[in-house]
Protein backbone atom coordinates (compact mmCIF):
# COMPACT_ATOMS: atom_id res chain seq x y z
CA UNK A 1 0.00 0.00 0.00
CA UNK A 2 1.33 3.59 -1.02
CA UNK A 3 -0.55 5.32 1.25
CA UNK A 4 -2.99 4.20 4.34
CA UNK A 5 -4.76 6.10 6.88
CA UNK A 6 -6.74 4.11 9.76
CA UNK A 7 -8.99 5.81 12.05
CA UNK A 8 -7.71 8.81 10.87
CA UNK A 9 -9.63 12.75 12.49
CA UNK A 10 -8.35 15.08 10.55
CA UNK A 11 -9.09 19.47 11.71
CA UNK A 12 -7.86 22.78 11.78
CA UNK A 13 -7.66 24.80 15.28
CA UNK A 14 -8.63 22.11 17.61
CA UNK A 15 -11.98 21.29 15.60
CA UNK A 16 -12.28 18.10 14.05
CA UNK A 17 -13.55 18.23 10.07
CA UNK A 18 -13.80 14.83 9.43
CA UNK A 19 -13.48 11.17 10.71
CA UNK A 20 -12.29 8.55 11.37
CA UNK A 21 -11.82 7.51 8.16
CA UNK A 22 -9.72 4.83 6.82
CA UNK A 23 -8.76 4.26 3.24
CA UNK A 24 -5.36 2.71 1.59
CA UNK A 25 -4.64 3.22 -2.26
CA UNK A 26 -2.02 0.98 -3.77
CA UNK A 27 -0.12 1.18 -6.92
CA UNK A 28 -1.84 2.36 -9.49
CA UNK A 29 -5.28 4.13 -7.62
CA UNK A 30 -6.50 7.22 -7.19
CA UNK A 31 -8.97 9.19 -4.70
CA UNK A 32 -10.97 12.10 -5.55
CA UNK A 33 -11.96 13.95 -2.57
CA UNK A 34 -14.95 16.30 -3.21
CA UNK A 35 -16.79 18.73 -0.63
CA UNK A 36 -17.72 21.78 0.25
CA UNK A 37 -15.07 24.48 0.89
CA UNK A 38 -14.44 24.05 4.35
CA UNK A 39 -15.24 20.50 4.63
CA UNK A 40 -11.80 19.48 5.01
CA UNK A 41 -10.57 18.13 1.51
CA UNK A 42 -7.26 20.58 2.30
CA UNK A 43 -6.11 19.20 5.29
CA UNK A 44 -6.80 15.74 4.52
CA UNK A 45 -4.04 16.47 1.64
CA UNK A 46 -1.80 18.19 4.25
CA UNK A 47 -2.30 15.52 6.57
CA UNK A 48 -0.85 12.88 3.45
CA UNK A 49 1.80 14.45 2.95
CA UNK A 50 3.07 14.98 6.77
CA UNK A 51 2.19 19.21 7.12
CA UNK A 52 -0.37 18.64 9.74
CA UNK A 53 -0.80 16.31 12.95
CA UNK A 54 -3.39 13.97 12.72
CA UNK A 55 -5.84 14.73 15.61
CA UNK A 56 -6.68 11.11 16.02
CA UNK A 57 -5.66 7.55 13.89
CA UNK A 58 -2.62 7.01 12.23
CA UNK A 59 -1.79 8.42 8.18
CA UNK A 60 1.06 6.87 6.33
CA UNK A 61 2.74 7.67 2.95
CA UNK A 62 5.13 4.69 2.08
CA UNK A 63 7.16 6.43 -0.92
CA UNK A 64 8.32 9.71 -1.61
CA UNK A 65 5.50 12.33 -2.77
CA UNK A 66 4.99 15.47 -4.33
CA UNK A 67 2.19 18.16 -3.00
CA UNK A 68 0.65 20.61 -5.10
CA UNK A 69 -1.16 22.95 -2.80
CA UNK A 70 -2.90 26.43 -3.14
CA UNK A 71 0.37 28.15 -3.60
CA UNK A 72 2.48 27.65 -6.36
CA UNK A 73 5.70 27.72 -4.78
CA UNK A 74 7.01 29.86 -8.33
CA UNK A 75 9.97 33.00 -7.79
CA UNK A 76 9.01 35.73 -10.22
CA UNK A 77 12.99 36.29 -10.58
CA UNK A 78 14.12 33.42 -11.91
CA UNK A 79 13.07 31.39 -15.13
CA UNK A 80 10.34 28.69 -15.98
CA UNK A 81 12.74 26.83 -16.25
CA UNK A 82 15.02 27.54 -13.42
CA UNK A 83 12.16 27.32 -11.12
CA UNK A 84 11.81 23.83 -12.09
CA UNK A 85 15.48 22.79 -12.51
CA UNK A 86 15.60 23.83 -8.28
CA UNK A 87 12.97 22.18 -7.19
CA UNK A 88 14.00 19.22 -9.08
CA UNK A 89 17.63 19.35 -7.67
CA UNK A 90 16.22 20.10 -4.51
CA UNK A 91 14.42 16.58 -4.39
CA UNK A 92 16.92 15.15 -5.75
CA UNK A 93 15.00 13.69 -8.49
CA UNK A 94 16.04 14.25 -12.55
CA UNK A 95 15.77 18.11 -13.97
CA UNK A 96 13.60 17.36 -16.61
CA UNK A 97 12.48 19.48 -19.56
CA UNK A 98 10.28 16.73 -20.81
CA UNK A 99 8.11 17.84 -18.13
CA UNK A 100 7.77 21.43 -19.50
CA UNK A 101 6.52 19.90 -22.33
CA UNK A 102 3.87 17.95 -20.56
CA UNK A 103 2.26 20.81 -19.07
CA UNK A 104 2.98 23.17 -22.43
CA UNK A 105 5.13 26.03 -21.11
CA UNK A 106 8.62 24.63 -22.95
CA UNK A 107 8.32 27.23 -25.18
CA UNK A 108 8.18 29.89 -22.30
CA UNK A 109 10.65 28.38 -20.68
CA UNK A 110 13.65 31.17 -20.57
CA UNK A 111 11.07 33.74 -19.43
CA UNK A 112 11.11 34.87 -16.35
CA UNK A 113 8.09 33.85 -14.46
CA UNK A 114 7.28 37.05 -13.64
CA UNK A 115 5.74 37.49 -16.86
CA UNK A 116 3.53 33.94 -16.66
CA UNK A 117 -0.56 34.51 -16.25
CA UNK A 118 -2.40 32.60 -13.13
CA UNK A 119 -2.68 29.48 -15.32
CA UNK A 120 0.54 29.30 -16.83
CA UNK A 121 2.13 29.30 -13.36
CA UNK A 122 -0.39 26.85 -12.03
CA UNK A 123 1.32 24.77 -15.19
CA UNK A 124 4.49 25.43 -14.08
CA UNK A 125 3.67 24.05 -10.20
CA UNK A 126 2.13 21.79 -12.02
CA UNK A 127 5.04 20.37 -13.81
CA UNK A 128 7.00 20.49 -10.16
CA UNK A 129 4.54 18.15 -8.73
CA UNK A 130 4.32 15.83 -11.54
CA UNK A 131 7.32 14.14 -10.94
CA UNK A 132 7.85 10.74 -12.18
CA UNK A 133 10.39 9.83 -9.78
CA UNK A 134 7.80 10.35 -6.60
CA UNK A 135 4.88 7.22 -6.74
CA UNK A 136 2.70 9.35 -5.07
CA UNK A 137 1.09 13.08 -5.96
CA UNK A 138 -1.02 15.19 -3.68
CA UNK A 139 -2.80 17.28 -5.87
CA UNK A 140 -5.13 20.03 -4.28
CA UNK A 141 -7.12 22.39 -7.37
CA UNK A 142 -4.81 21.27 -9.97
CA UNK A 143 -7.21 22.86 -12.11
CA UNK A 144 -7.49 25.97 -10.86
CA UNK A 145 -6.94 28.55 -13.37
CA UNK A 146 -6.10 25.79 -16.17
CA UNK A 147 -7.93 25.96 -19.88
CA UNK A 148 -9.60 22.61 -21.03
CA UNK A 149 -6.12 21.88 -22.81
CA UNK A 150 -4.27 21.96 -19.79
CA UNK A 151 -6.97 20.12 -18.32
CA UNK A 152 -6.51 17.12 -21.01
CA UNK A 153 -3.06 17.00 -20.41
CA UNK A 154 -3.10 16.90 -16.95
CA UNK A 155 -5.38 13.96 -16.95
CA UNK A 156 -3.31 12.28 -19.73
CA UNK A 157 -0.23 12.55 -17.32
CA UNK A 158 -2.39 11.02 -14.11
CA UNK A 159 -3.08 8.05 -16.57
CA UNK A 160 0.53 7.36 -17.56
CA UNK A 161 1.52 7.87 -13.82
CA UNK A 162 -0.74 5.41 -12.52
CA UNK A 163 -0.65 2.69 -14.85
CA UNK A 164 2.94 3.01 -14.08
CA UNK A 165 2.77 2.04 -10.84
CA UNK A 166 1.93 5.30 -9.40
CA UNK A 167 -0.91 6.93 -6.86
CA UNK A 168 -2.50 9.84 -6.47
CA UNK A 169 -4.99 11.67 -4.47
CA UNK A 170 -6.88 14.57 -6.34
CA UNK A 171 -8.97 17.36 -4.31
CA UNK A 172 -10.77 19.27 -6.54
CA UNK A 173 -14.15 20.97 -7.62
CA UNK A 174 -14.15 20.20 -10.89
CA UNK A 175 -14.81 17.64 -13.46
CA UNK A 176 -11.68 15.29 -13.88
CA UNK A 177 -11.42 12.47 -15.43
CA UNK A 178 -9.92 9.17 -13.14
CA UNK A 179 -10.85 6.59 -14.67
CA UNK A 180 -11.46 3.82 -11.52
CA UNK A 181 -11.03 6.22 -8.81
CA UNK A 182 -12.06 5.71 -5.28
CA UNK A 183 -15.15 8.44 -4.39
CA UNK A 184 -14.53 10.27 -1.24
CA UNK A 185 -17.13 12.95 -0.26
CA UNK A 186 -16.14 14.94 2.43
CA UNK A 187 -19.24 16.61 3.82
CA UNK A 188 -19.91 19.59 6.52
CA UNK A 189 -19.90 18.30 10.09
CA UNK B 1 24.08 17.85 1.41
CA UNK B 2 23.34 18.68 -2.31
CA UNK B 3 19.72 19.68 -1.40
CA UNK B 4 21.99 22.40 1.43
CA UNK B 5 23.89 23.62 -1.57
CA UNK B 6 21.18 23.75 -4.31
CA UNK B 7 19.15 26.01 -1.56
CA UNK B 8 22.05 28.18 -0.60
CA UNK B 9 22.90 28.35 -4.26
CA UNK B 10 19.50 29.30 -5.38
CA UNK B 11 19.08 31.67 -2.36
CA UNK B 12 22.24 33.63 -3.69
CA UNK B 13 20.78 33.96 -7.34
CA UNK B 14 17.60 34.68 -6.13
CA UNK B 15 19.42 38.24 -4.51
CA UNK B 16 21.77 38.30 -7.10
CA UNK B 17 18.74 39.30 -9.57
CA UNK B 18 17.64 41.98 -6.77
CA UNK B 19 20.88 43.59 -6.08
CA UNK B 20 18.76 46.65 -4.52
CA UNK B 21 18.04 44.11 -1.45
CA UNK B 22 21.11 42.41 -0.93
CA UNK B 23 22.71 45.88 -1.24
CA UNK B 24 20.25 48.11 1.37
CA UNK B 25 22.19 46.36 4.45
CA UNK B 26 25.51 47.91 3.68
CA UNK B 27 24.02 50.95 2.40
CA UNK B 28 22.37 51.14 5.52
CA UNK B 29 25.42 50.68 7.40
CA UNK B 30 27.86 52.99 5.30
CA UNK B 31 24.60 56.00 6.00
CA UNK B 32 24.52 55.22 9.59
CA UNK B 33 27.95 55.69 9.65
CA UNK B 34 28.50 58.89 7.34
CA UNK B 35 25.99 60.37 9.37
CA UNK B 36 27.44 59.73 12.79
CA UNK B 37 30.16 62.73 12.50
CA UNK B 38 27.59 65.21 11.75
CA UNK B 39 25.75 64.37 15.25
CA UNK B 40 29.12 64.50 17.55
CA UNK B 41 31.53 66.40 15.79
CA UNK B 42 34.55 66.19 13.53
CA UNK B 43 36.90 65.70 16.11
CA UNK B 44 39.37 62.95 15.67
CA UNK B 45 40.10 62.09 18.59
CA UNK B 46 36.08 61.35 19.78
CA UNK B 47 35.42 59.71 16.29
CA UNK B 48 38.35 57.50 17.29
CA UNK B 49 37.23 56.47 20.55
CA UNK B 50 33.50 55.68 19.61
CA UNK B 51 34.59 54.06 16.44
CA UNK B 52 34.15 50.70 17.24
CA UNK B 53 31.31 50.57 19.09
CA UNK B 54 29.51 52.42 16.27
CA UNK B 55 30.25 49.93 13.61
CA UNK B 56 29.23 47.52 15.46
CA UNK B 57 25.96 49.00 16.46
CA UNK B 58 25.82 49.65 12.28
CA UNK B 59 26.26 46.26 11.67
CA UNK B 60 24.18 44.71 13.65
CA UNK B 61 20.77 46.95 12.50
CA UNK B 62 22.12 46.70 9.36
CA UNK B 63 21.77 42.96 9.53
CA UNK B 64 18.78 43.27 11.12
CA UNK B 65 17.12 45.22 8.52
CA UNK B 66 16.83 42.29 6.39
CA UNK B 67 16.17 39.66 8.78
CA UNK B 68 12.21 39.42 8.42
CA UNK B 69 12.54 38.58 4.92
CA UNK B 70 14.49 35.58 5.59
CA UNK B 71 11.51 33.22 5.82
CA UNK B 72 8.36 35.68 4.48
CA UNK B 73 8.69 35.18 0.75
CA UNK B 74 9.33 31.64 0.37
CA UNK B 75 5.99 31.33 3.37
CA UNK B 76 3.95 33.67 1.38
CA UNK B 77 4.50 31.89 -1.91
CA UNK B 78 4.28 28.30 -0.53
CA UNK B 79 8.04 27.59 -1.23
CA UNK B 80 8.18 26.94 2.52
CA UNK B 81 5.97 24.14 2.63
CA UNK B 82 7.44 22.53 -0.30
CA UNK B 83 10.80 22.93 0.92
CA UNK B 84 9.78 21.38 4.29
CA UNK B 85 8.49 17.98 2.53
CA UNK B 86 12.27 17.82 0.98
CA UNK B 87 14.77 15.89 1.70
CA UNK B 88 16.49 18.16 4.51
CA UNK B 89 15.16 18.60 8.24
CA UNK B 90 13.73 21.57 8.90
CA UNK B 91 16.79 22.25 11.29
CA UNK B 92 19.30 21.83 8.05
CA UNK B 93 16.67 24.33 5.90
CA UNK B 94 16.74 27.09 8.91
CA UNK B 95 20.87 26.43 8.66
CA UNK B 96 20.97 27.27 4.85
CA UNK B 97 18.73 30.00 4.53
CA UNK B 98 20.76 31.48 7.73
CA UNK B 99 24.03 31.00 5.56
CA UNK B 100 22.79 32.54 2.43
CA UNK B 101 21.46 35.72 4.42
CA UNK B 102 25.16 35.66 6.00
CA UNK B 103 26.54 35.23 2.57
CA UNK B 104 24.11 38.15 1.64
CA UNK B 105 24.39 40.28 4.09
CA UNK B 106 26.92 39.63 6.88
CA UNK B 107 30.02 38.97 4.13
CA UNK B 108 29.79 42.53 2.58
CA UNK B 109 29.47 44.30 6.12
CA UNK B 110 33.19 42.62 7.01
CA UNK B 111 34.04 43.76 3.81
CA UNK B 112 33.32 47.24 4.89
CA UNK B 113 34.08 47.31 8.09
CA UNK B 114 37.48 48.72 7.87
CA UNK B 115 36.58 51.12 5.39
CA UNK B 116 34.35 52.22 8.25
CA UNK B 117 36.39 52.86 10.80
CA UNK B 118 38.57 54.50 8.97
CA UNK B 119 35.73 57.09 8.21
CA UNK B 120 35.48 57.57 11.98
CA UNK B 121 39.53 57.96 12.45
CA UNK B 122 39.99 54.60 13.89
CA UNK B 123 43.93 54.20 13.89
CA UNK B 124 44.92 51.11 11.52
CA UNK B 125 46.14 48.92 14.89
CA UNK B 126 42.80 47.98 15.40
CA UNK B 127 41.76 47.36 12.07
CA UNK B 128 42.75 43.52 11.66
CA UNK B 129 41.03 42.61 14.84
CA UNK B 130 37.93 44.52 13.80
CA UNK B 131 37.84 42.55 10.77
CA UNK B 132 38.52 39.48 12.85
CA UNK B 133 35.51 40.06 15.43
CA UNK B 134 33.07 40.50 12.25
CA UNK B 135 33.53 37.46 10.66
CA UNK B 136 32.94 35.61 14.01
CA UNK B 137 30.36 38.15 15.13
CA UNK B 138 28.25 38.79 12.10
CA UNK B 139 27.16 34.96 11.36
CA UNK B 140 25.91 35.24 15.21
CA UNK B 141 23.25 37.56 13.63
CA UNK B 142 21.76 35.73 10.79
CA UNK B 143 21.80 32.51 12.93
CA UNK B 144 20.17 34.32 15.98
CA UNK B 145 18.22 36.10 13.43
CA UNK B 146 16.83 32.92 12.34
CA UNK B 147 15.42 32.35 14.84
CA UNK B 148 13.32 35.83 15.38
CA UNK B 149 12.04 35.61 11.32
CA UNK B 150 11.02 32.14 11.78
CA UNK B 151 8.48 32.99 15.15
CA UNK B 152 7.09 35.96 13.02
CA UNK B 153 6.39 34.47 10.04
CA UNK B 154 2.57 34.87 9.78
CA UNK B 155 2.66 37.99 11.96
CA UNK B 156 1.91 41.64 10.89
CA UNK B 157 4.73 44.06 11.68
CA UNK B 158 7.36 40.88 11.36
CA UNK B 159 10.16 43.27 10.89
CA UNK B 160 10.18 45.28 14.47
CA UNK B 161 9.01 41.84 15.96
CA UNK B 162 12.01 40.68 14.91
CA UNK B 163 14.57 43.62 16.07
CA UNK B 164 12.58 43.19 19.50
CA UNK B 165 13.24 39.51 20.23
CA UNK B 166 16.58 39.37 18.54
CA UNK B 167 18.25 42.61 19.83
CA UNK B 168 18.76 41.25 23.63
CA UNK B 169 20.26 37.86 22.46
CA UNK B 170 22.32 39.62 20.49
CA UNK B 171 23.77 42.15 22.65
CA UNK B 172 26.48 39.46 24.12
CA UNK B 173 28.32 39.93 20.19
CA UNK B 174 28.10 43.69 20.16
CA UNK B 175 29.79 43.47 23.67
CA UNK B 176 32.59 41.34 23.03
CA UNK B 177 33.27 42.21 19.68
CA UNK B 178 33.58 46.31 20.52
CA UNK B 179 35.88 45.31 23.64
CA UNK B 180 38.01 42.96 21.20
CA UNK B 181 38.37 45.98 19.01
CA UNK B 182 38.67 48.07 21.98
CA UNK B 183 41.48 46.13 23.70
CA UNK B 184 43.45 46.45 19.94
CA UNK B 185 43.41 49.79 19.83
CA UNK B 186 44.59 50.22 23.69
CA UNK B 187 47.67 47.76 23.29
CA UNK B 188 45.43 44.85 25.65
CA UNK B 189 44.65 41.30 24.84
CA UNK B 190 42.16 41.00 22.27
CA UNK B 191 42.45 36.92 21.94
CA UNK B 192 40.16 36.99 25.21
CA UNK B 193 37.09 38.68 23.58
CA UNK B 194 37.42 37.09 20.31
CA UNK B 195 37.32 33.45 22.04
CA UNK B 196 34.08 34.40 23.84
CA UNK B 197 32.84 35.61 20.56
CA UNK B 198 33.72 32.49 18.72
CA UNK B 199 32.25 30.41 21.66
CA UNK B 200 29.20 32.34 21.56
CA UNK B 201 29.14 31.84 17.24
CA UNK B 202 29.85 27.85 18.12
CA UNK B 203 26.64 27.98 20.80
CA UNK B 204 24.47 29.76 18.32
CA UNK B 205 25.53 26.79 15.52
CA UNK B 206 24.92 24.39 17.56
CA UNK B 207 21.27 25.78 19.13
CA UNK B 208 19.60 28.59 16.93
CA UNK B 209 18.89 26.12 13.69
CA UNK B 210 16.67 23.66 16.44
CA UNK B 211 15.20 26.54 17.52
CA UNK B 212 14.61 27.79 14.30
CA UNK B 213 13.14 24.86 13.61
CA UNK B 214 10.46 24.70 15.70
CA UNK B 215 9.15 28.07 14.72
CA UNK B 216 8.45 26.92 11.61
CA UNK B 217 6.85 24.29 12.29
CA UNK B 218 4.14 26.07 14.07
CA UNK B 219 4.09 28.06 11.46
CA UNK B 220 3.56 25.16 8.88
CA UNK B 221 0.93 23.46 10.92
Amino acid sequence: MLLEAEGLVGGRGGHPLFGPLSLALAAGGALKVTGPNGAGKSTLLRLFAGLLVPMGGVVRANAALRYLGHHDAVKPAMTVFENLVFWRRFYGSDAAAAALVEVGLDRLAATPARYLSAGQRRRLALARALDPAAPIWLLDEPTNGLDADSVGRLEAALARHRSAGGATIVATHASLALPEATMLELGLT
Amino acid sequence: MTAFLVLIRRDLALSARQAADALVAVMFAVLVVVLFPFGVGPEADILSRVSAGVVWVAALLAALLSLDRLFQADHDDGSLEQLALGPLPLWALSLAKAAAHWLVTGLPLIVAAPILALMLQMPASGLSTLVLAMALGTPCFSLLGAIGAALVLGARRGGVLVAFLILPLTIPVLIFGAAATEAALTGQEAAPHLMLLGAFLLTSLALAPAAAAAGLRQALG
